[in-house]
């Protein structure tokens, strides 16, 4: 009969009315800047810099080597390498960059940059309360703004960070070792040495004595290796 | 005491007259009613805006406004703010008279016919003799006001938006006037007081209002569906759909002009639903005998505001209609019950009083609706549909 719907109608609406007042699960509002829910573990939005320890200028992971600034699509990035080297966390001496921007008003949030970083130095952060009254300067960030600590690494992305962190522990564990052994190396080449002093010097001894210094290049070689590993593994857990 | 509650406004109305030398004592008056009405139902126009905004969002399992003040209560104002401080943009091509005058017409309208509208016992601005016909002939000013902004838009999306508005309002025109030609009928007089006096008795604690008839039953509904489609509101908005025409007629106004239509529509809402409260439910009366204390005004803003929450309701429910079928249903369905209603009605007065009476008017109502109802819905059956070509 004509009108049946529209009461049916009418009375599904009476009961949304009423139910919202009584059942919090009808009400999915969620007020925003007073309520949150916490945001998903694979949440991203633009990228920041890691630094290990308590000083971001001297923990800075970031080596300058510009392979993010060549790979980052929109062409956001901006890096000036360093001419002095500084030790890194390893104690290594390595370049690091003297200026490191990102207009992050360009960045589209690809993550190319995280994926290519051979050092496990760039990042993507899941700060989104970012607008500013400054368009320009407001939204390009330099070094100092873009530095944060591992600590915040693993609190905003546990597992990713948990990964890395196992995985650097492990490079640093193997250079050491390597280091170690070079060491050693060293000293029996130059025990070696010692004993052929006495008698008459073989052709072959001055290559023993570049044993430490080639030990440097294969330690700095080392972590590109899983690095590529790494950021398969990242595009893995992101699909 | 309850006598002074209940006259209030006419006693200060009186007060503030007496202050005046008699030559302008009239003015006065008209003014101080012209000033109540402005200030009563602008604010009620402010409070309805924000009401529906709340309804419709928790029909909606939303929370609807409410950042501004407590529970956003304060969003009306906040809306007033931005409609004033926004650029009043008019179109190259427009006509400007027109296209200025269009909001203007519209709100004068729809702000006359209150004087008509009895509100309170003795709280009417004029009592005329012909207080409903005034009420139709002026609340008709708004059809030609929203062709004066479609046409003076010099927009296709508005000039379509106001031919659908025309031919909807002049469709539903008819039920409207043929359903409250039956309260005429009855009551013997076309002053919107007399009107509510004829409905001023009891039967126990039952009042006689009209709407408690079988005739006047079906009249109600179909005034309220006509007066729907009449302010333009859900499901009937057509006009203004924004969804195939954008805004309709008023696609090309800005700022406070946009909210001056607004204005007018709201108005003309509040006004013909009080012409609904005047001829079906017994205007200022209380709903039961031993509540007639309750100042007079107070009811006939609680109908009213719960007209209102129909409409509301109404607008949460129904998807908008599509032309055709909003033609067929005004020409086929409510034309054809209205008229058989104005013979129900008659028979009503003839007959007499009794179990009988009640059973033919009953009859009389129901029948046609289960067969017109039927006839309506023919050929409307959903099916399946079958793809020609994509298959
Ligand atoms: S996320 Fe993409 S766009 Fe943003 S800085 Fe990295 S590479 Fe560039
Ligand atoms: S790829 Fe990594 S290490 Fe190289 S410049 Fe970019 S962030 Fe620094």
């Amino acid at each position: 009969m004509l009108g049946e719907g529209i009461a049916k109608g009418l009375a599904e609406t009476a009961r949304n009315f009423f139910g919202s007042y009584v059942s919090k699960e009808r009400l999915t509002t969620v007020q925003f800047p007073e309520e949150r829910l916490p945001q998903p573990e694979a949440a991203r939005d633009f990228p920041f810099l890691v630094y290990d320890g308590p000083d971001w200028q001297a923990g800075l992971r970031c080596v300058g080597c510009q392979i993010c600034e060549k790979e980052c699509p929109p062409k956001c990035i901006y890096i000036e390498k360093s001419k002095d080297k500084k030790p890194d966390a390893l104690g290594k001496p390595q370049f690091y960059p003297a200026v490191f921007n990102i207009d992050i008003s360009v960045c589209m949030s690809c993550q190319i940059c995280v994926e290519v970083c051979p050092f496990e130095a760039i990042k993507m952060d899941t700060e989104f309360e970012l607008s500013t009254d400054d368009r320009f300067g407001g939204l390009l960030w330099d070094k100092s703004q873009l530095a944060k600590s591992n600590e915040h690494y693993n609190k905003i992305h546990p597992t990713e960070a948990a990964e890395v962190d196992a995985r650097l522990a492990e490079e640093k564990a193997k250079a050491e070792a390597k280091a170690k052994a070079a060491v050693q190396a060293a000293a029996q080449a130059a025990a070696k040495a010692a004993e052929a002093k006495a008698s008459p010097a073989p052709p072959s001894a001055p290559p023993s004595g570049s044993a430490p210094s080639d030990s440097a290049p294969s330690g700095s070689a080392a972590p590109s290796a899983p690095a590529t590993s790494s950021s398969s593994s990242t595009v893995a857990k992101n699909d | 005491m309850i006598e002074t509650a209940d006259q209030i406004f006419v006693i200060l109305q009186h007060w503030i007259v007496g202050f005046a030398p008699a030559g302008v004592r009239w003015i006065l008056a008209a003014l101080f009613s012209v000033i109540a009405i402005l200030g009563a139902f602008g604010g009620l126009f402010a409070v309805t805006t924000i009401l529906e905004r709340k309804g419709l969002g928790r029909i909606q399992n939303r929370l609807g406004p409410n950042r501004v003040g407590p529970f956003g209560i304060l969003q009306p104002i906040a809306d007033a703010v931005k409609s004033l401080t926004k650029e009043d943009v008019v179109p190259y091509a427009a006509d400007k008279v027109v296209h200025f005058l269009a909001p203007v017409v519209l709100v004068l309208g729809a702000f006359s016919v209150y004087a008509v509208l009895p509100v309170g016992r003795n709280m009417v601005l004029a009592n005329l003799d012909a207080g409903v016909l005034f009420f139709f002939a002026v609340g008709s000013v708004m059809e030609l006001s929203v062709f004066m902004a479609g046409w003076s838009s010099r927009n296709k999306y508005s000039l379509l938006g106001a031919m659908r508005a025309i031919s909807q309002m002049i469709s539903y025109e008819v039920p409207l006037i043929l359903s409250s030609i039956t309260v005429i009928m009855a009551a013997g007089s076309l002053s919107t007081v007399a009107i509510i006096e004829k409905q001023a008795g009891y039967t126990g604690i039952l009042p006689h209002w009209y709407v408690f008839t079988p005739w006047g039953f079906a009249g109600f509904v179909l005034f309220m569906i006509a007066a729907t489609a009449e302010s333009n509101r859900s499901p009937f908005d057509l006009p203004e759909g924004e969804s195939e025409i954008i805004a309709g007629y008023y696609i090309e106004y800005s700022g406070f002009k946009f909210a001056l239509f607004f204005l007018g529509e709201y108005l003309g809402m509040f006004a013909i639903s009080g012409m609904g409260i005047t001829l079906f439910l017994g205007g200022w009366g209380a709903p039961l005998s031993f509540l007639a204390w309750v100042p007079s005004y107070l009811w006939f803003f609680a109908k009213l505001l719960a007209m209102i929450a129909v409409f509301i309701w109404i607008r949460g429910t129904l998807p908008r209609l599509r032309m055709d079928q909003l033609l067929n249903f005004a020409w086929k369905f409510m034309l054809p019950m209205a008229l058989i209603n104005l013979v129900t009605a008659g028979l009503w007065h003839f007959l007499p009083q009794g179990g009988l009476r009640w059973l033919v008017c009953i009859l009389m109502v129901v029948v046609p609706y289960v067969l017109l109802g039927r006839g309506l819905m023919q050929g409307q059956r959903l099916e399946k549909r079958v793809y020609q070509f994509a298959e």
